[in-house]
C-alpha cells in the first residue's frame, strides 16, 4: 500500500462549502440593486464615486500589505467590498478626491493599521465616511436631488429629508408640513441622500439574498430596526408635531443600509445572537437620539461607530450558556 | 409535527444514499487477524495466548484487566502466528494477537446458552462483560460499567441509540432494519440489568423505514421510539439525552448523574448475543463507503479483519486513496494505512481521494459567529481556539474547553477554514497535562 501520500490530517474531514470570499461576494452582488438605483437617480457621478471608493480600497489594501512585505488578500473581495459601503455613504456628487481620501482612510487607518481583516475594532467604511465629514463637511453635506437618467431633470442641490427635518424642527420647533407624505418615494429611493441611503427596496432585496444564503442572521437588523420603531414611536405619540413618525425613519437617511449592511459587518459586531440584539437595541436608541436631539442631522453612523466600540464588552458579557450548568433535574 | 432536537448543530450532506439501501453482507475471512488488546476505553487487555497455539472462535486471547476493561476474543479458529505491536487505529503499534485462520471457523465449546429472563441482574453483567461488549456508537466504553450504577445513582431511563448521525455511515440503520429482534431482545436484557422499565428509541428522521418498523415491532411494549430532527451530532450521548428527555448532563458528569444509560443498537444486539448464546463480541457491521471505493457496501466483519480487506470486498479502490478514515467523516481517525485492522469500536472505513478533501488555507477569523451557533456545548470555539493557540491555558478552560465534545461542528462550518476544534483540542490536552501536574 503507498502510505507515503495519504493526509492525516484529525476530524472533521469534510467542511461546509462557504469560505470567507463567498461570503464577501455574496454580500457586494447584494448591494448591486442598491448601486443600479443611485447610479439610475443620480448619474454618472454616482458611478463615478463607486468607482473610485471600489479602486481606491483595493488599490490601497494591495499597497498597504506590499509595504508591510504580506501577502496580498485583495483577492478575498473584502477591501472591495469596503469600497462599495464606502461610496454607498458618500454623496453622490463627491469630487473624486473626496473618494480616493476616503478609500485611503478606510484600509489604511480602519482595517491594515489592526493587521487586516478580522482585526479592526470598526467598521472601516464608516470609520472613513466619519472622518470625512468631519474632515470635509461643506463636500460631505452637499446633497443633490434625484435626476433619474434620461429624465432630462437638472440634479439641483437640496437638502435630504433627515436634513429638512432637523432644519424646520431648529427653526420653527415643528416638522415640515410635506414632509411625511413622500413614502412611496422614499422607499424606492426617490430622494436626496448619500448613494446609498436612497433605495430600501434595493437594500431589502439585497438582504433577502443574504438572508437566503444564510450570511445574513435576524439578529442585528430585527433589533435595530425594531428598536428605532419602538423609540421612534414613542416620541411621535407624545408629539407628533415635532417628532416625524417612524416610518420616516424607517425609509430616510442611511438606516437601511446601517442595519442592514453596517452593523451587521461580522468583524465589529458581536459573535453570539444575544449579542447581535444587544448590538441591535444599542444601535437603534442611540440612532434615534442623534437624529431627533443631536447636531447632525443622521446618526447612523455615529451609532453603529460607538456599538462597534462596545463589541468586546457585549461579546464578554453574552456568552451562551453553556451545555451543563444548569441544575439537573 | 415538530421532531425533538437539542439547540446547535448542522446538517453536512448526509451522503448515506450510497449504501443504506444495500443489505448488509457478510465479509470473506481474511488470511491475518489481528486482534488488538486495546479496543475499548480503560486498560487494554493482556494477551493470555503464545506464538504457535491453536485457537478457537470466541476463546479469551486478552484478559481484562481490572473493572474498566474488557476480554478480547479470537474471531476464528486458527493459529497464533505472533504477539507483538502491530498498527492500530489510534496510529501507533500496539500489542496485539495475530491469528491465521485454519478455514474450519470452529467455536469453543464452552459457550453456554441461557435464558436471560431466569438470570440476576449481577449474572447479566458478568456475561456482558464475558463477552467483552463495549459501546459500538464507536467511543468504546465497556457496556458492563455503564451497567453498574454506583449506590445511589437512581437510573430510571434506558436511551437506545439509533441516531447514526455520521455522514455516510449506515451501519445502525441496516441492522434496525434486518435485524430488529435481536436489538429489541438486547433492550429488553439491558432494561432487566438496569432495572428500568422506560426505554426509548431515538432514530433520525431520515430513516422512516427504520423508525417504522421499530416501532412495529415495539408495539405494546415498554418500548417507544422516537423520531429525532436530523441533525448533527443528535447523536453524542449528551445532546441525545437532551433531545429525548429535557435533561442536562451536568458539566463534567456521565448520563447516569440524570438517570440515564445510553446504548448503541448494535451494542444492544451484541448484548443479546452474548447473554442468549454466551457468544463473544467477535463481529460487527460497518459501512465501508465514500468516493473512493467501488462498491459502497454495509459489511459484517470480524474482528482484526484489516481495511484492505474490506475494500477488496468492497470491488476495490476507485482511484488513488489520499485519505483513509475510521468511522465518520465528522469524528472519525485519519489512519496511516490499509494495514490496520477493524477493531470493536469501527463503524465504517470511508476513502477520499485528492480531489475529494476540502484543501483550503486557513484565513483570518471573520467573526462570523457561525461556530457559536452551530456549537452542540453551547461554547464560543473561536475565543477559545484563540486562547489555545496561544497558550492561554487557563484562559481557554475558563471559557468551558474541557466541556467540548469534539463533534467538529465549528471547524466543518468555519468559512475561514481555521482548525477550531484540533485548537480545541490541544488546549483541552494542555488542561489535562496541567492538572496532572498540580
Amino acid at each position: 500500500m503507498a502510505t507515503s501520500s495519504l493526509y492525516l490530517s484529525s476530524s472533521p474531514h469534510i467542511r461546509a462549502e462557504q469560505d470567507s470570499a463567498q461570503i464577501m461576494r455574496a454580500v457586494i452582488y447584494a448591494l448591486l440593486p442598491a448601486c443600479a438605483v443611485s447610479v439610475y437617480f443620480f448619474g454618472p457621478p454616482a458611478l463615478m464615486v463607486l468607482i473610485v471608493a471600489t479602486a481606491g480600497c483595493v488599490s490601497c489594501e494591495w499597497l498597504c500589505q506590499r509595504a508591510m512585505g504580506r501577502p496580498s488578500t485583495v483577492a478575498d473581495g473584502s477591501a472591495a467590498l469596503t469600497g462599495i459601503l464606502l461610496a454607498l455613504n458618500l454623496p453622490p456628487h463627491s469630487p473624486w478626491w473626496l473618494a480616493l481620501i476616503g478609500a485611503a482612510v478606510a484600509i489604511g487607518i480602519g482595517k491594515q493599521v489592526y493587521g487586516g481583516l478580522g482585526g479592526n475594532p470598526f467598521n472601516p467604511a464608516l470609520v472613513a465616511r466619519v472622518v470625512l465629514l468631519i474632515s470635509f463637511p461643506v463636500q460631505m453635506t452637499t446633497w443633490h436631488g434625484p435626476a433619474p437618467l434620461l429624465s432630462g431633470v437638472d440634479a439641483v442641490t437640496t437638502a435630504t429629508p433627515l436634513g429638512e427635518m432637523k432644519t424646520a424642527v431648529m427653526l420653527t420647533g415643528q416638522l415640515p408640513p410635506d414632509l411625511q407624505g413622500r413614502f412611496g418615494d422614499y422607499f424606492l429611493g426617490h430622494m436626496a441622500g448619500s448613494l446609498g441611503e436612497v433605495s430600501a427596496a434595493a437594500l431589502l432585496l439585497g438582504a433577502l439574498y443574504l438572508f437566503w444564503k444564510n450570511i445574513l442572521t435576524w439578529h442585528i437588523p430585527v433589533s435595530y430596526l425594531g428598536t428605532v420603531i419602538l423609540v421612534a414611536g414613542l416620541f411621535w405619540w407624545i408629539d407628533p408635531t415635532r417628532y416625524p413618525n417612524p416610518l420616516f425613519h424607517l425609509l430616510t437617511g442611511g438606516l437601511m443600509l446601517g442595519a442592514l449592511y453596517m452593523a451587521t459587518d461580522m468583524v465589529t459586531s458581536p459573535v453570539t445572537g444575544r449579542g447581535m440584539l444587544i448590538f441591535g437595541v444599542g444601535c437603534g436608541l442611540l440612532t434615534v437620539l442623534i437624529r431627533l436631539f443631536g447636531g447632525y442631522p443622521e446618526g447612523v453612523s455615529f451609532a453603529i461607530l460607538l456599538m462597534n466600540a462596545a463589541t468586546p464588552l457585549i461579546d464578554r458579557f453574552s456568552k451562551p450558556k453553556k451545555f451543563g450548568y444548569v441544575a439537573p433535574g | 409535527m415538530k421532531l425533538k432536537t437539542f439547540p446547535g448543530g448542522l446538517h453536512p450532506p448526509d451522503n448515506k444514499q450510497w449504501s443504506a439501501h444495500k443489505p448488509i453482507e457478510t465479509c470473506a475471512l481474511p488470511e491475518e487477524l489481528t486482534i488488538q488488546l486495546a479496543q475499548h476505553i480503560g486498560a487494554p487487555a493482556e494477551a493470555c495466548v503464545q506464538k504457535g497455539e491453536r485457537v478457537k472462535r470466541g476463546q479469551v486471547v486478552g484478559q481484562a484487566k481490572g473493572f474498566v476493561s474488557v476480554p478480547v476474543h479470537a474471531s476464528s479458529s486458527g493459529e497464533v502466528v505472533a504477539v507483538e505491536p502491530r498498527p492500530h487505529p489510534s496510529g501507533r503499534r500496539l500489542p496485539a494477537v495475530v491469528i491465521r485462520p485454519d478455514g474450519e471457523d470452529a467455536w469453543i465449546e464452552d459457550l453456554t446458552a441461557a435464558d436471560p429472563h431466569s438470570l440476576a441482574p449481577d449474572a447479566l453483567r458478568e456475561r456482558i462483560r464475558a463477552a467483552g461488549v463495549v459501546g459500538l456508537g464507536g467511543a468504546t466504553f465497556p457496556t458492563h460499567v455503564k451497567l453498574s450504577p454506583p449506590e445511589g445513582k437512581k437510573i430510571d431511563t434506558l436511551i437506545v441509540n439509533g441516531v447514526e448521525c455520521e455522514p455516510y455511515l449506515s451501519a445502525d440503520h441496516r441492522l434496525m432494519l434486518e435485524e430488529p429482534e435481536r436489538v429489541l431482545d438486547g433492550i429488553a436484557i439491558l432494561q432487566r440489568a438496569l432495572g428500568v422499565a422506560r426505554a426509548l428509541i431515538g432514530i433520525e428522521a431520515n430513516k422512516p423505514d427504520a423508525i417504522a418498523l421499530m416501532r412495529k415491532i415495539c408495539a405494546g411494549s415498554a418500548i417507544e421510539v422516537v423520531p429525532l430532527q436530523v441533525k448533527y451530532p443528535q447523536g453524542a450521548e449528551k445532546q441525545l439525552i437532551l433531545a429525548l428527555t429535557g435533561r442536562e448532563v451536568p458539566s463534567g458528569g456521565l448520563p447516569m448523574d440524570v438517570g440515564v444509560v445510553v446504548q448503541n443498537v448494535g451494542t444492544a444486539a451484541a448484548v443479546a448475543d452474548a447473554v442468549r448464546r454466551g457468544q463473544p463480541l467477535i463481529e460487527r457491521i460497518a459501512t465501508v463507503a465514500g468516493p473512493g471505493i467501488k462498491e459502497p457496501k454495509n459489511l459484517r466483519v470480524r474482528v482484526g479483519t484489516p481495511l484492505a480487506h474490506l475494500v477488496t470486498c468492497c470491488g476495490g479502490l476507485s482511484g488513488e486513496p489520499a485519505k483513509i478514515i475510521m468511522g465518520g467523516p465528522m469524528m472519525g481517525a485519519a489512519q496511516l494505512g490499509l494495514d490496520v485492522p477493524v477493531t470493536r469500536g469501527t463503524s465504517g472505513l470511508l476513502l477520499f481521494r485528492e480531489q475529494d478533501l476540502p484543501l483550503r488555507l486557513e484565513s483570518p477569523c471573520i467573526r462570523c459567529g457561525r461556530c457559536v451557533r452551530v456549537c452542540p456545548a453551547r461554547i464560543v470555539p473561536t475565543a477559545i481556539a484563540a486562547c489555545g493557540r496561544r497558550d492561554l491555558i487557563e484562559e481557554a478552560a475558563d471559557l468551558g474547553a474541557m466541556d467540548c465534545i469534539e463533534c467538529g461542528c465549528c471547524t466543518y462550518t468555519c468559512p475561514a477554514a481555521i482548525p477550531l476544534v484540533q485548537a480545541i483540542r490541544q488546549a483541552k490536552g494542555a488542561i489535562l497535562a496541567q492538572r496532572r501536574k498540580i
